[in-house]
Protein backbone atom coordinates (compact mmCIF):
# COMPACT_ATOMS: atom_id res chain seq x y z
CA UNK A 1 0.00 0.00 0.00
CA UNK A 2 1.23 3.36 -0.63
CA UNK A 3 2.20 5.82 1.48
CA UNK A 4 2.59 3.32 4.65
CA UNK A 5 5.31 1.21 6.22
CA UNK A 6 5.59 -2.08 6.06
CA UNK A 7 7.52 -4.84 7.55
CA UNK A 8 10.30 -5.85 4.74
CA UNK A 9 10.97 -9.82 3.76
CA UNK A 10 14.66 -9.40 5.46
CA UNK A 11 13.87 -6.97 8.49
CA UNK A 12 13.64 -3.72 8.54
CA UNK A 13 10.69 -1.57 6.89
CA UNK A 14 9.73 -0.39 3.58
CA UNK A 15 7.44 2.16 1.99
CA UNK A 16 6.01 3.29 -0.80
CA UNK A 17 5.44 7.08 -1.86
CA UNK A 18 3.90 8.23 -5.22
CA UNK A 19 5.28 11.35 -6.51
CA UNK A 20 3.64 14.04 -5.03
CA UNK A 21 4.06 12.52 -1.15
CA UNK A 22 7.96 11.81 -1.65
CA UNK A 23 8.08 15.63 -2.79
CA UNK A 24 5.92 17.00 0.46
CA UNK A 25 7.87 14.99 3.28
CA UNK A 26 11.08 15.90 1.19
CA UNK A 27 10.02 19.80 1.49
CA UNK A 28 8.96 19.50 4.83
CA UNK A 29 11.90 17.88 6.04
CA UNK A 30 14.18 20.21 4.27
CA UNK A 31 12.30 23.05 5.57
CA UNK A 32 12.48 21.99 9.13
CA UNK A 33 16.34 21.91 8.91
CA UNK A 34 16.68 25.04 7.61
CA UNK A 35 14.84 25.54 10.82
CA UNK A 36 17.07 23.40 12.67
CA UNK A 37 19.93 26.15 11.22
CA UNK A 38 23.59 25.09 10.13
CA UNK A 39 25.95 22.87 12.61
CA UNK A 40 27.70 25.99 14.09
CA UNK A 41 30.79 26.67 12.80
CA UNK A 42 33.86 28.19 14.63
CA UNK A 43 35.89 31.16 12.92
CA UNK A 44 38.42 29.74 10.41
CA UNK A 45 40.97 30.74 11.92
CA UNK A 46 39.99 29.60 15.14
CA UNK A 47 41.46 26.73 17.20
CA UNK A 48 39.88 23.40 15.64
CA UNK A 49 39.68 22.12 19.47
CA UNK A 50 37.27 25.26 19.95
CA UNK A 51 34.28 23.09 18.46
CA UNK A 52 35.20 20.62 20.84
CA UNK A 53 34.50 23.27 23.59
CA UNK A 54 31.89 25.24 22.04
CA UNK A 55 28.99 25.51 24.63
CA UNK A 56 25.73 26.01 23.29
CA UNK A 57 22.94 28.86 23.81
CA UNK A 58 21.82 29.94 27.58
CA UNK A 59 17.91 30.57 26.02
CA UNK A 60 15.14 29.17 25.06
CA UNK A 61 14.95 29.50 21.10
CA UNK A 62 12.52 32.18 20.54
CA UNK A 63 10.51 30.40 17.34
CA UNK A 64 7.80 28.35 19.47
CA UNK A 65 8.70 24.86 17.01
CA UNK A 66 12.21 24.90 18.16
CA UNK A 67 11.09 25.73 22.12
CA UNK A 68 9.03 22.70 21.69
CA UNK A 69 12.25 20.56 20.48
CA UNK A 70 14.70 22.07 22.91
CA UNK A 71 12.78 22.41 26.37
CA UNK A 72 13.75 23.45 29.32
CA UNK A 73 15.22 20.71 31.69
CA UNK A 74 14.34 21.95 34.70
CA UNK A 75 10.65 22.90 35.57
CA UNK A 76 10.13 23.49 39.36
CA UNK A 77 12.12 25.46 41.99
CA UNK A 78 13.60 28.77 42.80
CA UNK A 79 16.94 27.95 40.64
CA UNK A 80 14.91 26.35 37.69
CA UNK A 81 15.92 29.09 34.69
CA UNK A 82 19.43 28.91 35.64
CA UNK A 83 19.80 25.50 36.11
CA UNK A 84 18.07 25.08 32.73
CA UNK A 85 20.38 27.67 30.83
CA UNK A 86 23.23 25.64 32.30
CA UNK A 87 21.94 22.16 31.28
CA UNK A 88 20.94 23.83 27.69
CA UNK A 89 24.99 25.28 27.13
CA UNK A 90 25.96 21.78 27.15
CA UNK A 91 23.38 19.79 26.14
CA UNK A 92 21.62 22.24 23.11
CA UNK A 93 24.29 21.88 20.44
CA UNK A 94 24.32 17.78 20.82
CA UNK A 95 20.34 17.71 20.27
CA UNK A 96 20.33 19.69 17.81
CA UNK A 97 23.15 17.61 15.44
CA UNK A 98 20.96 14.70 16.07
CA UNK A 99 17.78 15.92 14.65
CA UNK A 100 19.49 16.85 11.85
CA UNK A 101 20.90 13.60 11.46
CA UNK A 102 17.91 11.98 12.00
CA UNK A 103 16.10 14.75 9.28
CA UNK A 104 19.33 14.29 6.65
CA UNK A 105 18.85 10.59 7.02
CA UNK A 106 14.89 10.86 5.58
CA UNK A 107 16.31 13.21 2.92
CA UNK A 108 19.14 10.88 1.56
CA UNK A 109 16.88 8.11 1.88
CA UNK A 110 13.61 9.51 -0.54
CA UNK A 111 16.99 10.86 -2.89
CA UNK A 112 18.35 7.25 -2.81
CA UNK A 113 15.09 5.64 -3.36
CA UNK A 114 14.40 3.86 -6.42
CA UNK A 115 11.97 4.45 -8.85
CA UNK A 116 8.74 2.27 -9.36
CA UNK A 117 5.85 3.50 -11.63
CA UNK A 118 4.45 6.83 -12.41
CA UNK A 119 7.43 8.55 -10.40
CA UNK A 120 6.95 6.24 -7.19
CA UNK A 121 9.74 6.21 -4.74
CA UNK A 122 10.30 2.74 -3.17
CA UNK A 123 12.17 2.55 -0.12
CA UNK A 124 13.55 -0.34 1.82
CA UNK A 125 14.94 0.80 5.53
CA UNK A 126 17.31 -1.22 7.75
CA UNK A 127 16.87 -1.03 11.34
CA UNK A 128 19.27 1.94 12.00
CA UNK A 129 17.76 3.85 9.09
CA UNK A 130 14.24 3.06 10.69
CA UNK A 131 15.23 4.86 13.91
CA UNK A 132 16.13 7.57 12.25
CA UNK A 133 13.12 8.03 10.34
CA UNK A 134 11.34 7.49 13.12
CA UNK A 135 12.98 10.14 14.96
CA UNK A 136 12.33 12.83 12.33
CA UNK A 137 8.83 11.99 11.51
CA UNK A 138 8.20 12.80 15.26
CA UNK A 139 10.23 15.77 15.05
CA UNK A 140 8.28 16.95 11.90
CA UNK A 141 4.89 16.05 13.84
CA UNK A 142 5.87 18.10 16.72
CA UNK A 143 7.20 20.95 14.38
CA UNK A 144 3.58 21.24 12.63
CA UNK A 145 1.58 20.54 15.56
CA UNK A 146 3.38 23.48 17.01
CA UNK A 147 2.70 25.54 14.46
CA UNK A 148 -1.09 24.23 14.05
CA UNK A 149 -1.37 24.81 17.38
CA UNK A 150 -3.12 21.08 18.11
CA UNK A 151 -4.17 20.84 21.82
CA UNK A 152 -5.66 18.00 24.30
CA UNK A 153 -8.98 20.33 24.39
CA UNK A 154 -11.47 17.62 22.42
CA UNK A 155 -13.10 20.64 20.73
CA UNK A 156 -10.40 22.17 19.79
CA UNK A 157 -9.03 19.46 18.28
CA UNK A 158 -11.96 18.18 16.57
CA UNK A 159 -11.95 21.54 15.12
CA UNK A 160 -8.52 21.28 13.50
CA UNK A 161 -10.03 17.27 12.20
CA UNK A 162 -12.84 19.39 10.37
CA UNK A 163 -11.20 22.55 8.61
CA UNK A 164 -12.91 23.59 5.56
CA UNK A 165 -11.13 23.05 2.46
CA UNK A 166 -10.90 26.91 1.94
CA UNK A 167 -8.72 27.11 5.73
CA UNK A 168 -5.49 27.85 4.95
CA UNK A 169 -4.04 25.56 7.24
CA UNK A 170 -5.96 22.37 5.88
CA UNK A 171 -2.83 21.29 3.82
CA UNK A 172 -0.65 21.53 6.88
CA UNK A 173 -3.01 19.36 8.76
CA UNK A 174 -3.21 16.69 5.99
CA UNK A 175 0.10 16.58 6.23
CA UNK A 176 0.33 16.30 10.08
CA UNK A 177 -2.45 13.62 10.02
CA UNK A 178 -0.78 11.46 7.12
CA UNK A 179 2.79 11.76 9.19
CA UNK A 180 1.00 10.54 12.40
CA UNK A 181 -0.10 7.50 9.96
CA UNK A 182 3.36 7.01 8.60
CA UNK A 183 5.17 7.03 12.40
CA UNK A 184 2.27 4.63 13.60
CA UNK A 185 2.76 2.39 10.81
CA UNK A 186 6.73 2.45 11.22
CA UNK A 187 6.17 1.69 14.90
CA UNK A 188 4.05 -1.29 14.18
CA UNK A 189 6.91 -2.70 12.19
CA UNK A 190 9.42 -1.89 15.09
CA UNK A 191 7.32 -3.17 17.69
CA UNK A 192 6.66 -6.11 15.47
CA UNK A 193 3.07 -5.77 15.69
CA UNK B 1 8.32 3.37 61.64
CA UNK B 2 8.66 5.66 64.69
CA UNK B 3 6.06 8.85 65.04
CA UNK B 4 8.44 12.02 66.15
CA UNK B 5 6.99 14.48 69.03
CA UNK B 6 4.94 17.14 68.48
CA UNK B 7 7.72 19.90 69.87
CA UNK B 8 10.66 18.48 67.26
CA UNK B 9 7.81 18.45 64.16
CA UNK B 10 7.68 21.74 65.07
CA UNK B 11 11.12 22.94 64.88
CA UNK B 12 11.91 21.11 61.79
CA UNK B 13 9.10 22.98 59.89
CA UNK B 14 10.27 26.47 61.26
CA UNK B 15 13.58 25.81 59.87
CA UNK B 16 12.54 23.95 56.65
CA UNK B 17 12.31 27.37 54.55
CA UNK B 18 16.34 27.61 54.78
CA UNK B 19 17.08 24.19 54.90
CA UNK B 20 19.74 22.69 52.12
CA UNK B 21 18.06 19.69 50.08
CA UNK B 22 19.37 16.64 51.81
CA UNK B 23 22.23 15.27 49.07
CA UNK B 24 21.18 12.01 49.69
CA UNK B 25 17.09 12.85 48.17
CA UNK B 26 16.75 11.11 44.91
CA UNK B 27 16.20 12.78 41.55
CA UNK B 28 13.96 11.94 39.34
CA UNK B 29 12.44 12.23 35.42
CA UNK B 30 9.66 13.58 34.75
CA UNK B 31 7.66 12.90 31.48
CA UNK B 32 4.88 15.57 30.99
CA UNK B 33 1.22 14.97 28.60
CA UNK B 34 1.68 16.84 24.88
CA UNK B 35 -1.19 16.53 22.71
CA UNK B 36 1.23 15.70 19.65
CA UNK B 37 3.33 12.47 20.62
CA UNK B 38 1.75 9.18 19.82
CA UNK B 39 0.80 6.79 22.63
CA UNK B 40 2.50 3.96 20.87
CA UNK B 41 5.56 6.14 20.46
CA UNK B 42 5.50 7.13 24.27
CA UNK B 43 5.53 3.29 24.88
CA UNK B 44 8.54 2.80 22.28
CA UNK B 45 10.49 5.39 23.84
CA UNK B 46 9.80 3.78 27.38
CA UNK B 47 10.91 0.40 26.27
CA UNK B 48 13.81 0.93 24.26
CA UNK B 49 15.53 3.80 25.67
CA UNK B 50 14.77 2.31 29.68
CA UNK B 51 14.54 -1.44 29.05
CA UNK B 52 11.54 -0.98 30.72
CA UNK B 53 8.96 -4.31 30.16
CA UNK B 54 6.07 -2.95 27.65
CA UNK B 55 3.22 -3.77 30.90
CA UNK B 56 5.60 -0.79 32.56
CA UNK B 57 5.79 1.27 30.15
CA UNK B 58 2.23 1.35 28.84
CA UNK B 59 1.14 1.80 32.29
CA UNK B 60 4.09 4.82 32.63
CA UNK B 61 2.83 6.26 29.20
CA UNK B 62 -1.38 5.70 30.29
CA UNK B 63 -0.17 8.14 33.46
CA UNK B 64 1.50 10.65 31.29
CA UNK B 65 -1.80 10.38 29.41
CA UNK B 66 -4.40 10.63 32.38
CA UNK B 67 -2.61 12.88 34.92
CA UNK B 68 -0.33 14.99 32.49
CA UNK B 69 2.75 13.62 34.17
CA UNK B 70 4.48 10.59 35.32
CA UNK B 71 7.89 10.06 37.23
CA UNK B 72 9.58 7.50 34.62
CA UNK B 73 13.12 7.02 36.76
CA UNK B 74 15.07 7.99 39.95
CA UNK B 75 18.63 8.25 40.80
CA UNK B 76 21.54 10.96 41.17
CA UNK B 77 21.09 14.30 39.57
CA UNK B 78 23.55 13.44 36.80
CA UNK B 79 21.84 10.42 35.75
CA UNK B 80 18.26 12.54 35.76
CA UNK B 81 20.19 14.97 33.27
CA UNK B 82 20.90 12.29 30.95
CA UNK B 83 17.78 10.67 30.97
CA UNK B 84 16.19 14.27 30.05
CA UNK B 85 18.37 14.87 27.81
CA UNK B 86 17.72 11.37 25.91
CA UNK B 87 14.20 11.84 26.35
CA UNK B 88 14.27 15.70 24.27
CA UNK B 89 16.11 13.66 21.99
CA UNK B 90 13.41 11.29 21.56
CA UNK B 91 11.04 14.78 21.29
CA UNK B 92 9.33 13.97 24.73
CA UNK B 93 8.70 16.79 26.99
CA UNK B 94 10.71 16.10 29.92
CA UNK B 95 12.46 18.00 33.29
CA UNK B 96 14.46 16.46 35.90
CA UNK B 97 13.55 17.85 40.26
CA UNK B 98 13.98 16.57 43.63
CA UNK B 99 11.97 13.96 44.69
CA UNK B 100 9.54 14.90 47.23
Amino acid sequence: MAGLFEPARHGGASLTLDAVEASILRSLTVQMLELLGPEDEPDEDADPLARLFAEGPSKPPADPALARLFPDAYGEGDDAAEHSAEFRRYTENDLRTRKRDDALALVRGIDGGSSGRKGRVVLHLKAEDCRHWLGALNDLRLTLGTRLDVSDDPEEAEALYRLPDEDPRKPLMMAYLWLGGLQETLLDVLMGN
Amino acid sequence: MSVAPVEIERTESESATWEVPDPDTPWVTIVHNDPVNLMSYVVYVFQSYFGYPKEKARKLMMDVHHKGRATVSSGSREEMERDVQAMHGYGLWATLQHDK
